[in-house]
């Protein structure tokens, strides 16, 4: 019998805000422990917890960006439960009453190969709703120690539909959110900083089948390779126990990344009772149309949205887009690059190759990247007319990396010029045509290696110094007039 | 008074986190007991077209600027901790 799986994932999503969800402390990463509470953070007596308008302002954007219903109204509810990483007991959550419904995330699956664009579908959500972070938790000797930074941090919960068919489906699906989410400036999604956590729920059935099997949730998926190797393992996993005739269990369980295993997690012999119920010391939220739409005229082109723009206006290849679009930062750069310089593809050739290369060697932000647009654009120009060979050109895209300057001016320091300047080319292929009448008959009656015999004297003129692809070009230019 | 039919005390018990006693069992649960009928006599009451609500005023978004300030010295945020280590709160070993 055949299976298929059924997946759906809950992504906590941390918004970049710099003050807390509910009161004003900073909000953040790194810190020393316990030095980013408050009253409100450590539920004193007596606090009262107050909206982060930038919160709000986030998930509206997220739930814009992923076309979600934005609810007019929605209220806050206590998730009470009792667990050290909680001070109050309970979690500031929404229950019933989600500010985004519905809504999809655009994902493209692998291509058949690197350079061929995949299949792109669309992974339903169910909801998006706004919640604070817990603490951390430190299981030392004898003891567990809590750090309180992290609690009360503005966290988003996205929850898709059980629509995902595979591992593969989930990691394109997390990597399109995360792209999401860095181009609306709603997260950064680091994953090793928490930024980003995925729960997995995962059944298998019948094909054909249409009722659900029992789920198993997968925690502590903490990277996208853990993810997608996580959920592969549950798969086969379940369709062993199925096909050697067990029954899956409704457990959770825990994937162990470095062992690739996992192990069911103590099940609690009672199932949770978080007796929700309307936060009292909260007032509903009310977004009208106003608000939205001003949310809207802030939102940036979605990302596939612009990968298609770009194939479309530049007619660059997929595989330069596919490496510039997941960075929104990247992308604004070639487009100025390719602007200025009229040649998108060399200039996406010369930011997708030697401009990463070396930012990528030198850990450089591109923010801080000294070789600007204009350079690239510059540079692409110096080649284009021939001022400059390719090899050479590719010494002054070093020195610019690190120097700064303009192609121009690297070149006037460091001599690189091309002793060729095209007319001096023209000319020396017309004279080597011209000494060698023999060739050109033959290569007229289409022997190609004839053409061979006029590139000799055409380099030897140009001192080595002359590009062989345009001496290749010229010569079958002229010798076509 | 008569207690509602679903109410289990060990339950709310267990989800506090408090062992009761026999004898406690016995005077909590007429109590609560009680509390929980009293409060029944809200289902008597006709709410058609009153829209469910949490708040007695029509108030809402209720908010502040994100602006970070600053929290407490960790020495202040520990001060009432009955254990600490390493600047951090010392708590029964938790393991999920």
């Amino acid at each position: 019998m055949t299976y298929e799986t059924v997946i759906g994932l809950e992504v906590h999503v941390q918004l970049k805000t710099r003050s807390k969800m509910f009161t004003r402390v900073a909000a953040g990463y790194g810190h020393p422990e316990n030095t980013l509470t408050d009253p409100v953070v450590l539920a004193l007596p007596g606090t009262l917890p107050v909206m982060n308008k930038d919160a709000l302002d986030k998930i509206i954007k997220a739930g814009l960006l992923l076309g979600c219903d934005i609810a007019p109204v929605c209220k806050w509810d206590r998730k009470n439960y009792f667990y050290p990483d909680s001070p109050k007991n309970y979690q500031i959550s929404q229950y019933d009453q989600p500010i985004c419904r519905g809504g999809s995330v655009e994902i493209e699956l692998p291509g058949p190969a690197r350079n061929v664009m995949g299949e792109h579908k669309r992974i339903a959500l169910t909801r998006i709703h706004l919640e604070e972070d817990v603490g951390k938790l430190n299981h030392g000797e004898g003891a567990s120690l809590v750090d309180f930074n992290r609690a009360g941090t503005p966290l988003m919960e996205i929850v898709s539909e059980p629509v995902i068919q595979s591992a593969d489906e989930a990691f394109a699906y997390l990597t399109a959110l995360k792209t999401i989410m860095i181009y609306g400036g709603i997260s950064d999604c680091d994953m090793e900083k928490g930024q980003l956590r995925c729960d997995a729920n995962i059944s298998i059935r019948p094909v054909g089948q249409e009722a659900l099997g029992t789920k198993v949730e997968l925690k502590n998926l903490n990277s996208f390779s853990f993810v997608r190797d996580g959920i592969a393992h549950e798969i086969r996993r379940q369709t062993a126990v199925v096909e050697s005739g067990g029954k899956i269990v409704q457990e959770t369980r825990d994937y162990d990344g470095q062992t690739g295993t996992s192990q069911s997690l103590r099940s609690k012999e009672m199932a949770h009772d978080y007796r929700y119920f309307p936060d009292p010391d909260l007032m509903p939220v009310e977004v009208d149309s106003a608000w939205k739409e001003s949310i809207r005229s802030g939102c940036p082109e979605l990302p596939f949205d612009k990968q298609r723009r770009l194939l479309e206006q530049y007619q660059v290849p997929y595989t330069i887009t596919s490496v510039l679009v997941p960075d929104g930062e990247l992308s604004d750069y070639f487009e100025e690059a390719a602007r200025l310089s009229g040649k998108p593809q060399a200039a996406g050739n010369w930011i997708t190759n030697d401009l990463l290369r070396e930012l990528g060697a030198s850990k450089t932000p591109l923010s801080a990247s000294k070789v600007r647009p204009a350079h690239v654009a510059g540079l692409v120009k110096l080649v284009e007319d021939g001022t400059i060979l390719s090899n050479a050109a590719k010494e002054v895209f070093i020195d610019m990396f690190h120097s700064g300057e303009m192609p121009e001016a690297v070149l006037a320091r460091k001599g690189l010029k091309a002793e060729t300047n095209l007319e001096d080319l023209e000319r020396w292929c017309a004279e080597a045509i011209a000494a060698n009448s023999k060739s050109v008959a033959d290569y007229k009656g289409g022997k190609e290696s004839a053409l061979n015999a006029f590139k000799g004297p055409v380099m030897r003129a140009a001192k080595g110094k002359a590009d062989p692809k345009r001496v290749d070009e010229t010569l079958r230019r002229l010798l076509a007039q | 008074m008569p207690k509602p039919e679903d109410f289990n005390l060990d339950h709310v018990a267990n989800l506090a986190r408090i062992n009761l006693t026999a004898e406690e069992k016995t005077r909590f649960s007429s109590q609560l007991g009680d509390v929980l009928t009293y409060i029944a006599q809200l289902n008597e009451v006709n709410v058609d077209g009153v829209e469910p609500t949490a708040h007695a005023f029509p108030v809402v978004n209720v908010w502040a600027d994100d602006v970070a300030e600053a929290g407490l010295p960790v020495e202040d945020a520990l001060r009432n901790a009955p254990e600490k280590r390493d600047n951090m709160f010392v708590v029964p070993k938790v393991v999920e």
